[in-house]
């Protein structure tokens, strides 16, 4: 009740984007309308200033020294990881793994939990509309050790097949890997159902939360997922930080996937001994920086509040689904019941190359390619889509000048 | 930055109707290439007999730049011999990457003139003479008859 309470108060736009620097910029003379957010998000004035803050005034190596800096520097990191930690509502700050982002921590996953466990022909499964990030580690995990990755079939809407998935769950399924929103399509998963399906089963769960963690509130615990990760860059943070939550029980039975300093507690010749959770995953000096601007970020996206940011985004792409299924010749690609606030989708006789210059030449930044998400592509039969991914700044006009920009497009290219 | 510069009246009549888009069942030679960053794949089909190129066709493409291009460069260099073609090439890269050109040289390629302005494009206007180059450093496969 209080999420609806929350999501009925409209956002104050014009402060948010008052909030976010980049905004004032004009692009080839015109408003920039930043519409790439699925790729990576702008940042507020509240992150920029806490990352140079960080810098100017607080800035030592963490967990050593005994001296005033570090002790500062320390405060902030792992104060960074306990917003994570109530971001995501983990159980205990030891589940909560700083990585460089969300691949980084998939790869981890898949190295230090997979590998020691898999042998030939345990299955991997993953869904056919995942992100390469989170289909390349798991290829190679099953050319290390001999596991077989499988896809669970998805529809033309973009909808995964929940009974396909069923019936692909077996006796050798040892992985589930999922994304949470796939990045192409913008269908959201009903996660709780596929992973309450694989829990009963004994099978270990991954979400790849790099699309959801901006767009609605993730609670891993009522969720049940094994691991979880996402990446700050994707929800109004800097680039080169994010985290994997891991499940405590499983964390502490990984055996560290990088040596380095921090992650030990004794080092001799004769071997060494591994820090505890979660500083056994963090070899090396982290990006500190970094961790203080996702805390930013955090703080940020709770003061709007989740509930209401996702309210927003969902009107803004209910007007682009109606205002762009209105031109000639494009069709929507990712027609999911349930989205997240993207539009992909083709223009007859335009590629995707040409429009993605034309719009830049009013302004409007959208992604054109594959979005790293070749298998959807193949799908659809199409070598690439343009997309429009909207975030919390995001406005109506926005969306008018990408359809004034696409008809512009028609005009001279078609 | 002018988008009309880009896309010349030229460039759009050819990526409307290409010129020797298709196969050549009697080719001697054949390349493929790839721009990973739009996903795009060219196939080119060669006929050289001799020193000369007789005849080309391309499949695939992609964007309005790329299959512009291929489509002026098969124009450009049927019935050249490779020298010739070598040196369209050389004119043609001069042109994209800003080092200067001669418009009488290069007569109808030098629509591309505007792709220099947008250097995430140049990629897609050099493509398909990379690809040329390649098919013409391969060996030469066997014509059947068929």
């Amino acid at each position: 009740m209080a999420a609806v309470r929350e999501a009925a108060l409209p956002l104050d736009l014009a402060r948010i984007r008052g909030d976010f620097p980049v905004l004032a910029r004009r692009i080839n003379d015109r408003p920039l309308a930043y519409l790439d957010n699925a790729a990576s998000s702008q940042q507020p004035a509240a992150v920029i200033d806490a990352v140079a803050d960080y810098a100017r005034a607080h800035h030592a190596n963490v967990h050593r020294g005994v001296h005033t800096l570090s002790q500062e520097a320390t405060a902030l990191y792992e104060g960074a990881r306990e917003k994570a930690r109530r971001f995501v509502n983990a159980a205990s700050r030891s589940e909560i793994v700083f990585v460089r982002g969300t691949t980084e921590a998939i790869n981890l996953v898949a190295q230090s939990y997979g590998r020691p466990r898999l042998a030939p022909g345990d299955e991997i499964i993953v869904t056919r509309l995942e992100h390469h990030s989170n289909i390349v580690p798991w290829q190679m995990l099953c050319a290390q050790t001999g596991a077989v990755l499988r896809a669970v079939p998805i529809d033309r809407r973009g909808v995964v097949d929940f009974d396909a998935y069923l019936a692909m769950l077996g006796k050798r399924t040892r992985i589930v890997a999922l994304a949470h929103v796939s990045n192409a399509l913008g269908t959201v998963l009903p996660l709780a159902d596929f992973i309450a399906a694989a829990r009963e089963r004994g099978i270990a769960t991954l979400v790849d939360g790099a699309q959801a963690v901006a767009h609605m509130p993730v609670d891993v615990q009522s969720l049940g997922s094994d691991f979880y990760a996402f990446s700050a860059h994707k929800m109004y943070g800097p680039t080169g930080i994010g985290v994997l939550h891991a499940r405590e029980s499983l964390l502490a039975a990984m055996p560290p996937w990088q040596g380095g300093g921090d992650m030990i507690l004794t080092v001799s010749f004769e071997g060494s001994t591994w820090n505890h959770l979660p500083h056994r995953f963090e070899a090396g000096t982290p990006n500190i920086g970094g961790a203080v601007g996702l805390g930013a970020a955090i703080d940020y996206l709770g003061r709007i509040g989740q509930a209401r940011v996702a309210a927003h985004e969902q009107d803004l792409l209910e007007y682009a689904t109606a205002k762009l299924s209105g031109i000639d010749g494009l069709t929507l690609v990712g027609t999911a019941p349930v989205k997240s606030s993207l539009v992909s989708f083709t223009l007859e006789g335009i590629h995707p190359h040409d429009l993605g210059t034309v719009l830049d030449s009013r302004g409007v930044a959208v992604r054109t390619g594959h979005h790293c998400a070749m298998p959807v592509m193949d799908f659809f039969g199409v070598p690439a889509t343009t997309r429009a991914s909207f975030g919390i700044y995001n406005t109506r006009e926005e969306i008018d000048a990408l359809h004034e920009a696409l008809l512009h497009a028609i005009r001279m290219l078609r | 930055m002018d988008l009309a510069d880009l896309y010349r009246d030229v460039i759009v009549d050819h990526n409307r109707s290409p010129r020797n888009r298709g196969e050549l069942p009697a080719a001697t030679h054949h390349a493929d290439g790839d721009n990973p960053l739009c996903g795009d794949r060219l196939h080119l089909d060669v006929d050289v007999a001799g020193d000369v190129i007789r005849d080309l066709r391309f499949q695939g493409g992609g964007c309005a730049i790329s299959t512009a291009s291929a489509s002026l460069m098969s124009e450009a260099v049927k019935g050249k011999t490779r020298a010739e073609a070598a040196e369209i090439f050389g004119a043609v890269h001069r042109m994209l990457t800003g080092d200067g050109y001669d418009a009488a040289q290069l007569g109808k390629l030098a629509a591309l003139a505007g792709v220099r302005e947008f250097p995430a494009r140049v990629k897609c206007a050099s493509l398909c003479w990379h690809t040329l180059n390649a098919a013409l450093a391969g060996e030469a496969v066997p014509v059947t008859t068929e």
